[in-house]
């Protein structure tokens, strides 16, 4: 691919003002409330919209589109079922103790209501985690690089080999997130989500709408594609018949319930951006703002790899999976599709050299090339810039928010509290602008090992069942039953991790060698997919964490009532918001933002 | 007192959509036909951008009086 030069000032003029609003930020950076809590002073529109990007890594749109392709417009489930009900219940049931116990991160949060070893313990885990998931983003980010060939002029006119483009994309897009959070800290990070949202919306509506028109339309997609693939919610009654290969309770209580819960609602990465809001009434809007935005994300990011999925069906005449046999009523538009080489390629056996069949003797494809031959296909030089930046926007977005996080946790609830208890705020604060190095070098490492993985999101899935899920468990007993004592949540989620692995161990997908995607134990049952794994997986760990954590607090001593004031529902008095007005108002805007969520899922059902 | 994100997004925008705009008018018409499908998409969306750019400005303009 040749990039001309509109493009190159295109990207040029992204990354000055991504250092520009860097700058910006850090004059307002003093203190250690300003860097690792942008002083509680952001609108809850800015950290709405920065509650989306965040979590809108590279891997999400890169993944979620080879999602799309590969498991059609089920993958919405991730969007409708998988996030926005857990949206809303933060934003109305939990933030109250969030924002209003004063908690500067999440752990602290469990210090505050448990003990130290539970918030140690959690603590520890999420910073493993942000770095996995900044890791995964870094490696999307570096591997797209290569396929596009964006740098393999520069790179060729520097005398190195092809290779270097991987890691030159690493080390160049690891250092201007660095130096904005270095600089600006969380506002900087959060004021750039905002450009950085923006940007990523500007680069993909373009991408549909040519995409829609040359496939031509829903319909057109309809017309090459079998009905499981353009309806969600077909085929879920049993693992075999849809292409998930999940049943509907695994996906309800798996993604729905558990992962879902456990993302949106104890993830510091996430809560980290309504907690820096200016108020309590800005911080409960902010996930319920994000939610009215994000349940149209599937439209940007998944309907590309469905697209894409169509025209590459048309062009292989339903040699794919997922297509009608023989699609009748061929577009002329379509049609001229078919003499190039197809959207989703055909992978390649290294061994052999021969294209890759499965055991139905469908070949098997490169979902993972499915939105970056969108953007190289439908985007002329000039837009071309645009569609990557919008890639590299979400590259940063993504890593910034791990980064931030991992950067307050590291310096709050480990440095400060097992390294070094009294120092001076300024002492902090250096160490936090440290930690930004630290926490980026770890995923530099994270994105050497991200290379052994197929599936960028099963892996991510993977992790968040071994971590995240127990600790919703927590989260909940913790916040809404008054009797939960920090004994018993350590030791809940302790053996909820545990279970997860125990779990993963003795468990593994159709068609898999026991080893690093389960079974390492012995394989006592067999899933039909490994998404379908990763649900169960998160199932049993949030389960046996909600049992156990039970258990043993009755069986220890309770908390007395006066500590836990503004830490538990039953012993906070209750919010009266009267300031905003009537449609401002959490529950409200809550159950308009359900409804349309439900709508979508009854209208692709 | 934070500042207004609102300025350097209309900023960034407006440059954008310019740039399309601009590189939109002078580009041979068959990069189009190659790519999308005859629309001159870097004119049609670099004006959009340019609306949407001109439009955060306005905003953060009428705030300031």
């Amino acid at each position: 691919m040749h990039l001309g030069f509109v493009d190159w000032a295109i990207i040029a003029l992204y990354l000055l003002f991504v250092l520009a609003i860097g700058i910006l930020a850090s004059r307002r950076t003093k203190t250690g409330s300003d860097f690792f809590l942008a002083g509680r002073s952001i609108p809850a529109w800015v950290a709405g919209l920065a509650f989306i990007s965040a979590n809108l890594g590279a891997q999400e749109v890169i993944g979620m589109g080879a999602s799309g392709a590969k498991y059609g417009i089920a993958t919405a489930h991730f969007y409708w079922v998988g996030a926005i009900p857990a949206m809303i219940f933060i934003g109305i049931f939990m933030m109250p103790f969030y924002y209003g116990s004063k908690a500067r991160s999440a752990p602290e949060y469990l210090r505050m209501r448990f003990d130290e070893k539970t918030r140690g313990f959690n603590a520890i885990t999420f910073a493993v985690m942000t770095i996995f998931s900044s890791g995964i983003s870094m490696y999307a980010l570096a591997k797209l690089i290569g396929i596009l060939h964006v740098l393999d002029a520069p790179i060729h006119a520097m005398g190195l080999p092809p290779s270097a483009a991987f890691h030159a994309a690493i080390i160049l897009s690891a250092a201007v997130v660095l130096a904005y959070i270095y600089l600006g800290g969380l506002k900087g990070a959060i004021y750039n989500e905002v450009l950085q949202f923006f940007l990523i919306v500007a680069g993909f509506a373009p991408l549909v709408w040519l995409g829609l028109k040359s496939v031509g339309g829903w319909d057109g997609i309809k017309a090459q594609l079998v009905p499981t693939y353009t309806h969600a919610w077909q085929g879920m009654a049993h693992a075999s018949t849809n292409p998930l290969g999940v049943d509907w309770f695994g996906l309800v209580m798996g993604l729905g319930f558990v992962l879902s819960f456990g993302y949106w609602c104890t993830d510091f990465l996430i809560v980290q951006r309504a907690m820096a809001a200016d108020s309590m009434g800005a911080a409960r809007r902010t996930p319920i703002i994000a939610a009215s935005i994000k349940m149209f994300f599937p439209f940007l990011v998944i309907l590309p790899g469905l697209i894409a999925l169509s025209l590459t069906a048309s062009a292989m005449k339903g040699h794919v999976p997922g297509a009608v046999a023989h699609p009748a009523g061929v577009s002329s538009t379509v049609a001229q599709g078919s003499a190039e080489a197809p959207l989703i390629p055909v992978k390649i056996d290294s061994a052999s050299g021969k294209p890759m069949v499965d055991s139905t003797g469908q070949p098997v494809l490169d979902y993972d090339l499915a939105v970056p031959n969108m953007l190289l296909k439908f985007f002329p030089t000039g837009m071309l810039g645009l569609g990557l930046t919008a890639l590299l926007a979400s590259f940063m977005s993504g890593m910034a928010g791990n980064v931030t996080a991992f950067n307050t946790v590291w310096t709050y609830d480990i440095y400060q509290a097992y390294i070094r208890k009294e120092a001076s705020d300024d002492h902090y604060l250096l160490v936090g602008r440290l930690a930004t190095f630290g926490g980026i070098a770890l995923s530099v490492a994270a994105a050497y090992l991200a290379t052994r993985f197929n599936n960028i999101m099963d892996m991510l899935q993977l992790v968040f069942a071994f971590i995240n899920a127990p600790v919703f468990a927590t989260f909940l007993l913790g916040m809404f039953w008054k009797r939960t004592t920090g004994h018993g949540a350590f030791v809940g989620l302790v053996c909820g991790t545990a279970a997860a692995a125990i779990h993963h161990g003795l468990t593994l997908p159709a068609g898999a060698l026991a080893g690093f995607k389960g079974g390492w134990i012995s394989v006592l049952h067999t899933y039909p997919s490994e998404m379908a794994q990763n649900f169960y997986t998160a199932i049993v760990a949030w389960s046996a964490c909600f049992v156990i954590t039970i258990a043993v607090s009755l069986m220890t001593k309770a908390h007395a009532e006066k500590d836990l004031e503004g830490l538990v529902y039953s012993l906070t008095p209750k919010i009266t918001e009267t300031t905003s007005a009537w449609y401002a108002r959490p529950v409200f805007a809550g159950l308009v933002v359900l409804t349309g969520a439900l709508i979508l899922n009854i209208l692709f059902r | 007192m934070s500042f207004d994100i609102r300025l350097p997004i209309g900023l960034l925008f407006l440059a954008i959509g310019v740039i399309l705009v601009g590189y939109g008018l002078s580009s041979d018409a068959e990069i189009y036909r190659v790519h999308s499908l005859g629309t001159n998409i870097n004119l049609l969306w670099g004006g959009v951008l340019v609306v949407f750019g001109l439009l955060m400005l306005a905003l953060t303009l009428r705030k300031k009086t």
